[in-house]
This record gives C-alpha cells, sequence and structure tokens, in this order.
C-alpha cells in the first residue's frame, strides 16, 4: 500500500497530511494518558507496535503474481483504538521511507492515511460490532484484522485515483476508470494476505490473552467472563 | 491445552504455500512488489506525462542490503513479541507453580 516517493502531486499530499496530522496528534495525547495511568500496559503496546513492525516487513508471494504486504494493525486497533495505532502505523512507515524506500516522505501523509487511520477504523468497528453480535470471538479478532487490511488497500487505490482520474474527476467516470485500474493491482493480491493476516492476528490475540488478560480486561476490550471462557477453553 | 486455533491457522498457511507453489510453477509470473505497480498505472493515465515530484533520500544500493533491511525490521519486531509473551507466559507459569504472585510488597520481602 506504499505509495512511492514522489508519486502524488504537491497538492495531494498536502491533502492527505491535513487530513492524518489531527489523527496522529490525538493518537499521541492519547498515547500519553494512557502511559501515565497504566505504566503496565506498556509491554502491550510494544507487542501490538512490534507486531505492524514483523507484518509490514513481510512481502509475501500472491495470486496474481506479485508481492505485497499485510499491515500487522488490526490487534493495536483492536486493544487501543485507531489513534493510538495512526501513531504505530506512523513510526513504521518513517522507518520504510528512510531506510527501504518504500513509500516516502512527501506521500508519508497518505499511507498513514490508509494504513494508520482507515484500516484500523474498520478493524475497530468490526470488532465491536461482532462482539455485540456474539460471534465466537477468534473469528472476529479475524474478520476485523482481515478486512481493516483489506480497507488499506481500497483506500490507497481511491487515493491514487483521486490524484490520477483519467479524465475529468468531477464526471466521476474519469476516477473510476482509474480506480478500477489501482484497485485490479492492490485488491485480489491482498486477498489471501489479507486471511493470513487475519488468521495469524488471532492466534497472536490467543497469547496475549494467555499473557496479560487482566490488562485487556481493565481497558474493556475484552469482557471477563469472554476472558475465562476463552481461557478455560484454551488453558 | 487446546490446539484447535493453531491447527486452524496452520491449515491456512498451508493452503497459502500450496497455492504459491502452484502459481509459481505453472505460470512465469515475476513476483515483483506490487507496490511498484502503479508506477506503470499512472504513466498509462498520465501518457507519461507525470514527474515524480520528489526523489528517497535515500536508497538501498542493492536488492541484498534491502532484504536485509526488511530482515532486520522482522527480526526487530518478532523479539519484542516474543521477549513479552515469552516472560508473561513464565511469569504466570511460576506463580501458579509457587502459589504466589509477586506483585504486592510485603510478598517480596518475606521471600
Amino acid at each position: 500500500m506504499h505509495i512511492m516517493e514522489g508519486y502524488l502531486p504537491a497538492i495531494w499530499c498536502i491533502v492527505w497530511f491535513v487530513v492524518s496530522i489531527p489523527v496522529v496528534a490525538y493518537g499521541v495525547y492519547k498515547l500519553n494518558k494512557l502511559v501515565k495511568e497504566e505504566r503496565g500496559i506498556l509491554p502491550v503496546l510494544a507487542v501490538a507496535g512490534a507486531f505492524i513492525f514483523v507484518l509490514s516487513s513481510l512481502k509475501m508471494p500472491s495470486v496474481t503474481g506479485s508481492c505485497s504486504h499485510p499491515t500487522g494493525t488490526g490487534i493495536g486497533a483492536i486493544i487501543f483504538g485507531p489513534a493510538i495505532t495512526a501513531v504505530l502505523s506512523t513510526i513504521v512507515l518513517i522507518y520504510q521511507a528512510l531506510f527501504l524506500a518504500h513509500g516516502g516522505l512527501t506521500t508519508l501523509g497518505a499511507n498513514v492515511f490508509s494504513m494508520g487511520i482507515v484500516g484500523p477504523i474498520v478493524s475497530y468497528l468490526i470488532y465491536k460490532a461482532g462482539m455485540k453480535g456474539k460471534l465466537n470471538f477468534y473469528l472476529v479478532v479475524f474478520l476485523a484484522a482481515t478486512l481493516g487490511d483489506w480497507a488499506t488497500y481500497i483506500v490507497t487505490s481511491t487515493e491514487l485515483a483521486l490524484a490520477f482520474p483519467a479524465g475529468n474527476i468531477l464526471t466521476f467516470g474519469g476516477f473510476f476508470s482509474s480506480f478500477s485500474k489501482f484497485v485490479a493491482i492492490f485488491a485480489i493480491t491482498q486477498i489471501p494476505l489479507a486471511i493470513v493476516e487475519g488468521a495469524v492476528s488471532a492466534l497472536l490475540f490467543k497469547y496475549i490473552i494467555q499473557a496479560k488478560s487482566d490488562l485487556l480486561v481493565e481497558m474493556k476490550v475484552i469482557g471477563e467472563p469472554l476472558v475465562r471462557k476463552l481461557r478455560g477453553l484454551s488453558a | 491445552m487446546s490446539r484447535k486455533l493453531e491447527l486452524i491457522v496452520l491449515a491456512i498457511l498451508l493452503i497459502f504455500v500450496a497455492q504459491f507453489i502452484y502459481v509459481s510453477s505453472t505460470t512465469d509470473a515475476e513476483y515483483g512488489g506490487a507496490d511498484d505497480k502503479p508506477e506503470g498505472v499512472i504513466e498509462e493515465i498520465t501518457g507519461g506525462t507525470y514527474k515524480p515530484i520528489a526523489e528517497p533520500i535515500w536508497e538501498p544500493p542493492s536488492g541484498e542490503i534491502e532484504s536485509l533491511l526488511f530482515a532486520l525490521q522482522a527480526a526487530i519486531g518478532a523479539s519484542i513479541i516474543g521477549y513479552f509473551l515469552g516472560y508473561y507466559r513464565a511469569k504466570s507459569n511460576y506463580e501458579k507453580k509457587l502459589g504466589f504472585k509477586t506483585e504486592s510488597k510485603t510478598e517480596k520481602q518475606s521471600l
């Protein structure tokens, strides 16, 4: 989902920075508050951040004969919410822009918006909805991570199509013609990878529950009875 | 301990690997990065008129060095996850075995 350095016209670089900066700033504020109130959360925060670090470094081959990478933001979004996940994603994206020339500093705003903001919001909403719907817990985590990953790539396609409409953007025909081209690259490639990401996220969540379920209960991510049930089934 | 979830995840991974082996042996796909492909589409849409507005400040000098840095990124992340999960897993194991929690100060002193 990285939009390469320089591949967005200046106006769109600015637009996406304007959209992303407030969210990341709010995330930094929330993060500071959280860490001050509850220092015990740091290890879980480190694990969620590290998960983004690992998954976004894995370029995996896909059915379309090209490679793409998962985002790993699902776990962070479920535990800490989208704003804090945006901060974690920004750190990873800056590392990749500076040391790997993947993505770029001019396109950072756009990349943060797709991977750090919209993806996690989708994951978060699906998690909340799934928990209300009383679905199987790990299935909910799987769906949240999978669809959040997929949403990230849909947003990247949208960002590119907005910047490069084939014809007049106001007619929308130009936008959709470009969008279908970009989405053809990303969406299909991403389907198997998103499924793998969802599965691995569900597994990691199982281990986080075994290791630090008290914190998850305290943060109201998951209810005490459900923790007992999950640990009872798996412990 | 139930290993149902582990088995499901393993099955998904195996399907993924099988899919890769099948696709890579039946087609001549090059397996380039999907991140780089929009470049071609942008060129097609704009008729090659678009010039990137910026260049990366530094690029890995070769594919090997790029792989190294990606591996480093994965290794750092995996170490952090492994460290914390291992730490808390062992901690709760020993707490169960020894029958006490190390959280209260009085308990620590009575050791």
